[in-house]
Protein backbone atom coordinates (compact mmCIF):
# COMPACT_ATOMS: atom_id res chain seq x y z
CA UNK A 1 0.00 0.00 0.00
CA UNK A 2 2.58 2.75 1.06
CA UNK A 3 5.05 1.59 -1.65
CA UNK A 4 1.61 1.89 -4.16
CA UNK A 5 1.60 5.24 -2.99
CA UNK A 6 5.62 6.28 -2.83
CA UNK A 7 5.40 4.90 -6.52
CA UNK A 8 2.70 6.66 -8.13
CA UNK A 9 4.61 10.23 -5.94
CA UNK A 10 7.23 9.21 -7.63
CA UNK A 11 6.02 9.28 -11.38
CA UNK A 12 3.64 12.26 -10.50
CA UNK A 13 6.71 14.29 -9.57
CA UNK A 14 8.74 12.78 -12.53
CA UNK A 15 5.72 14.19 -14.64
CA UNK A 16 5.50 17.48 -13.00
CA UNK A 17 8.80 18.95 -13.56
CA UNK A 18 8.99 19.25 -17.06
CA UNK A 19 5.55 20.23 -17.24
CA UNK A 20 6.23 22.86 -14.75
CA UNK A 21 8.45 24.32 -16.74
CA UNK A 22 6.85 24.16 -20.05
CA UNK A 23 4.09 25.90 -18.36
CA UNK A 24 6.40 28.78 -16.99
CA UNK A 25 7.54 29.29 -20.20
CA UNK A 26 4.70 29.59 -22.03
CA UNK A 27 3.42 31.86 -19.14
CA UNK A 28 6.20 33.95 -19.29
CA UNK A 29 5.57 35.49 -22.55
CA UNK A 30 5.95 38.94 -22.52
CA UNK A 31 8.07 42.34 -22.27
CA UNK A 32 9.70 42.86 -18.97
CA UNK A 33 12.12 45.64 -18.14
CA UNK A 34 15.14 44.90 -15.69
CA UNK A 35 14.91 46.26 -12.15
CA UNK A 36 17.72 47.39 -10.28
CA UNK A 37 16.32 45.49 -7.29
CA UNK A 38 16.97 42.02 -7.48
CA UNK A 39 19.72 42.05 -10.45
CA UNK A 40 23.23 42.40 -10.60
CA UNK A 41 25.92 42.00 -12.89
CA UNK A 42 29.13 40.91 -11.38
CA UNK A 43 32.36 39.81 -12.97
CA UNK A 44 35.63 37.92 -12.20
CA UNK A 45 38.88 38.24 -13.69
CA UNK A 46 41.54 35.78 -13.03
CA UNK A 47 45.19 36.55 -11.90
CA UNK A 48 48.87 35.09 -12.15
CA UNK A 49 49.18 32.92 -9.24
CA UNK A 50 45.97 32.31 -8.43
CA UNK A 51 43.08 34.12 -7.04
CA UNK A 52 41.49 36.83 -8.89
CA UNK A 53 39.54 40.23 -8.62
CA UNK A 54 35.96 40.53 -8.31
CA UNK A 55 33.53 43.49 -9.43
CA UNK A 56 30.31 44.55 -10.14
CA UNK A 57 28.11 47.22 -11.85
CA UNK A 58 25.63 48.87 -9.85
CA UNK A 59 24.12 50.48 -12.86
CA UNK A 60 22.27 49.31 -15.51
CA UNK A 61 18.91 48.81 -17.84
CA UNK A 62 17.54 46.19 -19.94
CA UNK A 63 14.33 44.89 -21.21
CA UNK A 64 14.04 41.06 -21.87
CA UNK A 65 11.37 40.22 -24.45
CA UNK A 66 10.23 36.95 -24.79
CA UNK A 67 7.97 35.98 -27.42
CA UNK A 68 4.71 33.84 -26.90
CA UNK A 69 5.10 30.27 -28.91
CA UNK A 70 8.32 31.26 -30.37
CA UNK A 71 11.09 31.42 -27.88
CA UNK A 72 13.77 31.77 -31.18
CA UNK A 73 12.01 35.56 -31.29
CA UNK A 74 12.99 36.41 -28.45
CA UNK A 75 15.19 39.33 -27.47
CA UNK A 76 17.05 40.84 -24.90
CA UNK A 77 18.56 44.17 -24.65
CA UNK A 78 21.04 45.10 -21.97
CA UNK A 79 22.77 48.92 -21.62
CA UNK A 80 25.50 49.16 -18.62
CA UNK A 81 27.12 52.07 -17.28
CA UNK A 82 30.25 51.24 -16.85
CA UNK A 83 31.60 54.13 -14.37
CA UNK A 84 29.15 52.47 -12.13
CA UNK A 85 31.95 49.96 -11.80
CA UNK A 86 32.58 48.95 -7.96
CA UNK A 87 35.33 46.08 -6.77
CA UNK A 88 35.42 47.69 -3.18
CA UNK A 89 38.65 49.12 -3.86
CA UNK A 90 38.97 52.65 -4.82
CA UNK A 91 42.06 53.12 -6.33
CA UNK A 92 41.25 50.23 -8.54
CA UNK A 93 37.94 51.60 -9.69
CA UNK A 94 38.73 54.57 -10.96
CA UNK A 95 41.63 53.26 -12.83
CA UNK A 96 38.97 50.97 -14.35
CA UNK A 97 37.00 54.23 -15.16
CA UNK A 98 40.00 55.56 -16.52
CA UNK A 99 40.77 55.52 -20.18
CA UNK A 100 43.42 52.40 -19.38
CA UNK A 101 40.18 50.31 -19.43
CA UNK A 102 36.80 51.54 -19.90
CA UNK A 103 37.39 55.39 -20.31
CA UNK A 104 33.53 55.51 -19.49
CA UNK A 105 34.21 59.27 -19.87
CA UNK A 106 33.94 58.64 -23.65
CA UNK A 107 31.89 55.47 -23.39
CA UNK A 108 29.72 56.04 -20.76
CA UNK A 109 27.55 53.05 -22.28
CA UNK A 110 28.53 48.68 -22.74
CA UNK A 111 25.77 48.09 -25.23
CA UNK A 112 24.56 44.31 -25.63
CA UNK A 113 21.58 43.05 -27.93
CA UNK A 114 20.60 40.08 -28.67
CA UNK A 115 19.95 38.25 -32.23
CA UNK A 116 19.04 35.47 -31.53
CA UNK A 117 17.75 33.13 -28.47
CA UNK A 118 18.22 29.11 -28.49
CA UNK A 119 16.47 27.05 -26.28
CA UNK A 120 18.62 24.86 -25.00
CA UNK A 121 16.23 22.82 -22.02
CA UNK A 122 13.39 23.46 -20.40
CA UNK A 123 14.80 26.52 -18.54
CA UNK A 124 17.97 27.16 -20.19
CA UNK A 125 18.52 28.88 -23.47
CA UNK A 126 21.65 30.46 -25.34
CA UNK A 127 21.29 34.11 -25.78
CA UNK A 128 23.93 35.48 -29.06
CA UNK A 129 23.89 39.05 -29.11
CA UNK A 130 26.28 42.03 -30.00
CA UNK A 131 28.28 43.74 -27.58
CA UNK A 132 29.77 46.94 -28.05
CA UNK A 133 32.01 48.73 -25.85
CA UNK A 134 34.28 51.58 -26.59
CA UNK A 135 33.19 51.41 -29.95
CA UNK A 136 33.72 47.87 -30.85
CA UNK A 137 31.44 45.57 -31.41
CA UNK A 138 31.46 41.49 -31.20
CA UNK A 139 29.25 39.02 -31.25
CA UNK A 140 28.60 36.88 -27.75
CA UNK A 141 27.19 34.52 -26.08
CA UNK A 142 25.37 34.23 -22.70
CA UNK A 143 23.67 31.57 -20.92
CA UNK A 144 20.68 32.10 -19.46
CA UNK A 145 18.84 29.86 -16.54
CA UNK A 146 15.23 30.52 -15.62
CA UNK A 147 15.44 31.26 -11.74
CA UNK A 148 11.84 31.61 -11.22
CA UNK A 149 8.99 33.61 -12.67
CA UNK A 150 6.27 34.54 -9.97
CA UNK A 151 3.54 36.83 -10.91
CA UNK A 152 4.51 39.58 -12.85
CA UNK A 153 8.18 39.15 -12.30
CA UNK A 154 10.70 36.60 -13.91
CA UNK A 155 14.22 36.15 -12.97
CA UNK A 156 17.06 34.39 -14.84
CA UNK A 157 20.69 34.02 -13.85
CA UNK A 158 22.79 34.54 -17.06
CA UNK A 159 26.35 33.36 -17.15
CA UNK A 160 28.89 33.69 -20.13
CA UNK A 161 32.88 34.47 -20.84
CA UNK A 162 34.21 37.91 -22.55
CA UNK A 163 37.52 38.66 -24.40
CA UNK A 164 38.84 42.20 -22.94
CA UNK A 165 41.31 42.56 -25.38
CA UNK A 166 38.93 42.54 -28.14
CA UNK A 167 37.08 45.89 -26.40
CA UNK A 168 40.71 47.31 -26.43
CA UNK A 169 40.60 46.51 -22.66
CA UNK A 170 43.77 44.60 -22.60
CA UNK A 171 45.55 46.76 -20.14
CA UNK A 172 47.75 44.02 -17.42
CA UNK A 173 47.43 40.88 -19.54
CA UNK A 174 49.35 38.30 -19.03
CA UNK A 175 49.13 39.13 -15.03
CA UNK A 176 45.50 39.67 -15.30
CA UNK A 177 43.33 36.83 -17.41
CA UNK A 178 42.10 38.15 -20.92
CA UNK A 179 38.91 36.68 -19.72
CA UNK A 180 35.96 38.34 -18.34
CA UNK A 181 33.70 35.76 -16.13
CA UNK A 182 29.82 37.75 -15.69
CA UNK A 183 27.84 36.30 -13.79
CA UNK A 184 24.88 38.27 -13.59
CA UNK A 185 21.01 37.83 -12.06
CA UNK A 186 18.73 39.77 -14.08
CA UNK A 187 14.87 40.51 -12.50
CA UNK A 188 12.19 41.48 -15.27
CA UNK A 189 8.91 43.21 -13.92
CA UNK A 190 6.64 42.99 -16.75
CA UNK A 191 5.75 45.98 -18.77
CA UNK B 1 96.58 44.40 -23.35
CA UNK B 2 95.82 42.11 -20.98
CA UNK B 3 92.46 40.96 -20.40
CA UNK B 4 90.81 38.91 -17.64
CA UNK B 5 87.74 38.26 -16.12
CA UNK B 6 88.63 38.10 -12.36
CA UNK B 7 90.15 41.32 -10.76
CA UNK B 8 94.14 41.11 -10.49
CA UNK B 9 95.80 43.35 -7.67
CA UNK B 10 96.17 46.38 -9.61
CA UNK B 11 93.46 45.74 -12.13
CA UNK B 12 89.79 45.40 -12.14
CA UNK B 13 88.73 42.35 -14.11
CA UNK B 14 85.58 42.47 -17.32
CA UNK B 15 83.00 40.69 -14.60
CA UNK B 16 83.48 43.63 -12.29
CA UNK B 17 83.36 46.24 -15.00
CA UNK B 18 80.17 44.46 -16.63
CA UNK B 19 78.55 44.23 -13.37
CA UNK B 20 79.10 47.77 -12.04
CA UNK B 21 77.98 49.10 -15.56
CA UNK B 22 75.35 47.11 -16.08
CA UNK B 23 73.90 48.06 -12.41
CA UNK B 24 75.04 51.79 -12.59
CA UNK B 25 72.73 52.23 -15.70
CA UNK B 26 69.89 50.05 -14.12
CA UNK B 27 70.24 51.69 -10.77
CA UNK B 28 69.95 55.39 -12.17
CA UNK B 29 67.22 54.57 -14.80
CA UNK B 30 65.02 53.08 -12.23
CA UNK B 31 65.29 55.85 -10.27
CA UNK B 32 64.09 57.71 -13.71
CA UNK B 33 61.63 55.48 -14.24
CA UNK B 34 60.11 55.55 -11.02
CA UNK B 35 60.46 58.99 -11.17
CA UNK B 36 57.87 59.24 -14.30
CA UNK B 37 55.81 56.94 -13.69
CA UNK B 38 54.18 58.05 -10.61
CA UNK B 39 53.48 61.26 -12.40
CA UNK B 40 52.13 60.57 -15.56
CA UNK B 41 48.74 61.36 -16.71
CA UNK B 42 47.53 57.88 -18.55
CA UNK B 43 46.62 55.23 -16.20
CA UNK B 44 47.92 53.05 -18.51
CA UNK B 45 50.64 53.93 -19.09
CA UNK B 46 51.43 54.35 -15.27
CA UNK B 47 50.35 50.75 -15.06
CA UNK B 48 52.39 49.64 -17.28
CA UNK B 49 55.75 51.64 -16.67
CA UNK B 50 55.35 50.27 -12.76
CA UNK B 51 54.87 46.75 -14.16
CA UNK B 52 58.57 47.33 -15.82
CA UNK B 53 59.77 49.06 -12.94
CA UNK B 54 59.17 45.76 -11.08
CA UNK B 55 60.83 43.81 -13.43
CA UNK B 56 64.04 45.77 -13.94
CA UNK B 57 64.44 45.69 -10.08
CA UNK B 58 63.76 41.92 -9.79
CA UNK B 59 66.82 41.57 -12.45
CA UNK B 60 68.60 44.26 -10.44
CA UNK B 61 68.30 42.09 -7.06
CA UNK B 62 69.26 39.16 -8.72
CA UNK B 63 72.26 41.00 -10.46
CA UNK B 64 73.05 42.69 -7.08
CA UNK B 65 72.99 39.24 -5.19
CA UNK B 66 75.56 38.20 -8.11
CA UNK B 67 77.98 41.18 -7.61
CA UNK B 68 77.95 40.90 -3.99
CA UNK B 69 79.02 37.29 -4.18
CA UNK B 70 81.70 38.41 -6.88
CA UNK B 71 82.92 40.59 -4.62
CA UNK B 72 83.40 38.68 -1.75
CA UNK B 73 85.45 36.25 -3.85
CA UNK B 74 87.39 38.83 -5.80
CA UNK B 75 89.36 41.70 -3.53
CA UNK B 76 88.89 45.39 -5.54
CA UNK B 77 92.55 46.12 -6.36
CA UNK B 78 94.27 48.84 -4.08
CA UNK B 79 93.64 52.69 -4.83
CA UNK B 80 96.63 54.13 -6.54
CA UNK B 81 99.17 55.27 -3.84
CA UNK B 82 98.12 59.28 -4.74
CA UNK B 83 94.79 58.94 -3.02
CA UNK B 84 94.96 60.92 -0.08
CA UNK B 85 94.16 59.45 3.77
CA UNK B 86 90.66 60.74 4.20
CA UNK B 87 89.51 59.77 0.98
CA UNK B 88 90.88 56.54 1.64
CA UNK B 89 89.15 55.83 5.16
CA UNK B 90 86.19 57.38 3.52
CA UNK B 91 85.64 55.69 0.44
CA UNK B 92 85.09 52.02 1.48
CA UNK B 93 82.37 53.37 3.95
CA UNK B 94 80.61 54.92 0.80
CA UNK B 95 81.32 51.88 -1.41
CA UNK B 96 79.62 49.76 1.92
CA UNK B 97 76.74 52.55 1.92
CA UNK B 98 76.20 51.60 -2.50
CA UNK B 99 76.43 47.90 -1.37
CA UNK B 100 73.47 48.97 0.79
CA UNK B 101 71.65 51.11 -0.69
CA UNK B 102 71.37 48.45 -4.36
CA UNK B 103 69.84 45.60 -1.25
CA UNK B 104 67.84 47.81 0.20
CA UNK B 105 65.98 49.54 -2.60
CA UNK B 106 64.64 46.43 -4.35
CA UNK B 107 63.83 44.96 -1.25
CA UNK B 108 61.89 47.59 0.01
CA UNK B 109 59.93 48.08 -3.23
CA UNK B 110 59.34 44.34 -2.88
CA UNK B 111 57.95 45.07 0.10
CA UNK B 112 55.73 47.74 -0.93
CA UNK B 113 54.28 45.31 -3.67
CA UNK B 114 53.69 42.39 -1.55
CA UNK B 115 51.87 44.75 1.58
CA UNK B 116 49.78 46.91 -1.37
CA UNK B 117 45.98 46.72 -1.04
CA UNK B 118 45.83 46.75 -4.77
CA UNK B 119 47.28 42.79 -4.41
CA UNK B 120 48.41 43.01 -8.24
CA UNK B 121 50.75 39.95 -8.93
CA UNK B 122 54.58 40.53 -10.06
CA UNK B 123 55.61 38.74 -12.95
CA UNK B 124 58.74 39.78 -14.07
CA UNK B 125 59.02 40.36 -17.86
CA UNK B 126 55.50 38.21 -17.93
CA UNK B 127 58.26 35.05 -17.54
CA UNK B 128 57.21 34.22 -13.72
CA UNK B 129 55.02 34.64 -10.69
CA UNK B 130 57.24 36.25 -8.49
CA UNK B 131 55.82 35.32 -4.79
CA UNK B 132 54.81 37.94 -2.46
CA UNK B 133 57.10 38.39 0.90
CA UNK B 134 55.78 36.98 3.52
CA UNK B 135 54.59 40.43 5.03
CA UNK B 136 50.78 41.27 6.64
CA UNK B 137 48.83 43.67 3.65
CA UNK B 138 47.42 46.52 5.12
CA UNK B 139 47.17 49.92 3.66
CA UNK B 140 49.13 51.50 6.41
CA UNK B 141 51.62 49.01 5.64
CA UNK B 142 51.72 49.90 1.89
CA UNK B 143 52.42 53.69 2.76
CA UNK B 144 55.17 52.84 5.36
CA UNK B 145 57.05 50.98 2.56
CA UNK B 146 56.18 53.14 -0.17
CA UNK B 147 58.00 56.19 1.98
CA UNK B 148 60.47 53.37 2.97
CA UNK B 149 61.07 53.15 -0.94
CA UNK B 150 60.95 56.95 -1.69
CA UNK B 151 63.56 57.95 0.92
CA UNK B 152 65.63 55.47 0.02
CA UNK B 153 65.88 56.37 -3.47
CA UNK B 154 66.29 59.77 -3.14
CA UNK B 155 69.19 58.66 -0.56
CA UNK B 156 70.53 56.20 -2.81
CA UNK B 157 70.31 58.69 -5.71
CA UNK B 158 71.97 61.03 -3.68
CA UNK B 159 75.26 58.44 -2.27
CA UNK B 160 75.36 57.48 -6.51
CA UNK B 161 75.65 61.66 -7.23
CA UNK B 162 78.55 61.77 -4.47
CA UNK B 163 80.05 58.45 -6.05
CA UNK B 164 79.99 59.99 -9.75
CA UNK B 165 81.18 63.39 -8.78
CA UNK B 166 84.25 61.58 -7.11
CA UNK B 167 85.11 59.40 -10.05
CA UNK B 168 84.89 62.69 -12.68
CA UNK B 169 87.25 64.64 -9.83
CA UNK B 170 89.48 61.41 -9.65
CA UNK B 171 89.54 61.43 -13.76
CA UNK B 172 89.61 65.54 -14.78
CA UNK B 173 91.02 66.93 -11.35
CA UNK B 174 93.57 64.21 -9.99
CA UNK B 175 94.04 62.73 -13.58
CA UNK B 176 94.36 59.40 -11.71
CA UNK B 177 93.53 55.84 -13.07
CA UNK B 178 90.37 55.28 -10.52
CA UNK B 179 88.20 55.46 -13.06
CA UNK B 180 90.13 54.57 -16.20
CA UNK B 181 90.72 51.42 -14.40
CA UNK B 182 86.68 50.72 -14.12
CA UNK B 183 86.05 51.39 -17.59
CA UNK B 184 88.45 49.07 -19.44
CA UNK B 185 90.85 45.97 -17.53
CA UNK B 186 93.98 47.00 -19.49
CA UNK B 187 94.37 50.43 -17.21
CA UNK B 188 95.11 50.54 -14.28
CA UNK B 189 98.08 49.86 -12.08
CA UNK B 190 100.20 53.03 -11.87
Amino acid sequence: MHARILGFAAFAACLAVPAAAAVALSDAAGSYTVSPTGSSIRFTIGKAGGGGFDGAFARFKGTIRIDNGDVGRSKVDLTIYPESVGTGQSRIDAFLRSDAVFDAANSPEIQFRSTSVTRTGDTSALVTGRLTARGKTFAEKFTAELDGLKGGTIKFHVTGKVLRSRYGMDVGTPLYSNIVDFDMTLTGKRG
Amino acid sequence: MQTSITNTPTRYGWATILLHWLIGVLFIGQFALGFIMVRIQSQRTAFELIQLHKSLGFLLLGLIILRIAWRLGNAAPPLPPSVGTLERRTAPLAHLALYAFQVALPLSGWALVSVSTLEIPSMPFNLFVMPNLPLAESDAAESFWAAAHWYLAYAGIALVALHVGAALRHHFLLRDSVLRRMITPSSGGE
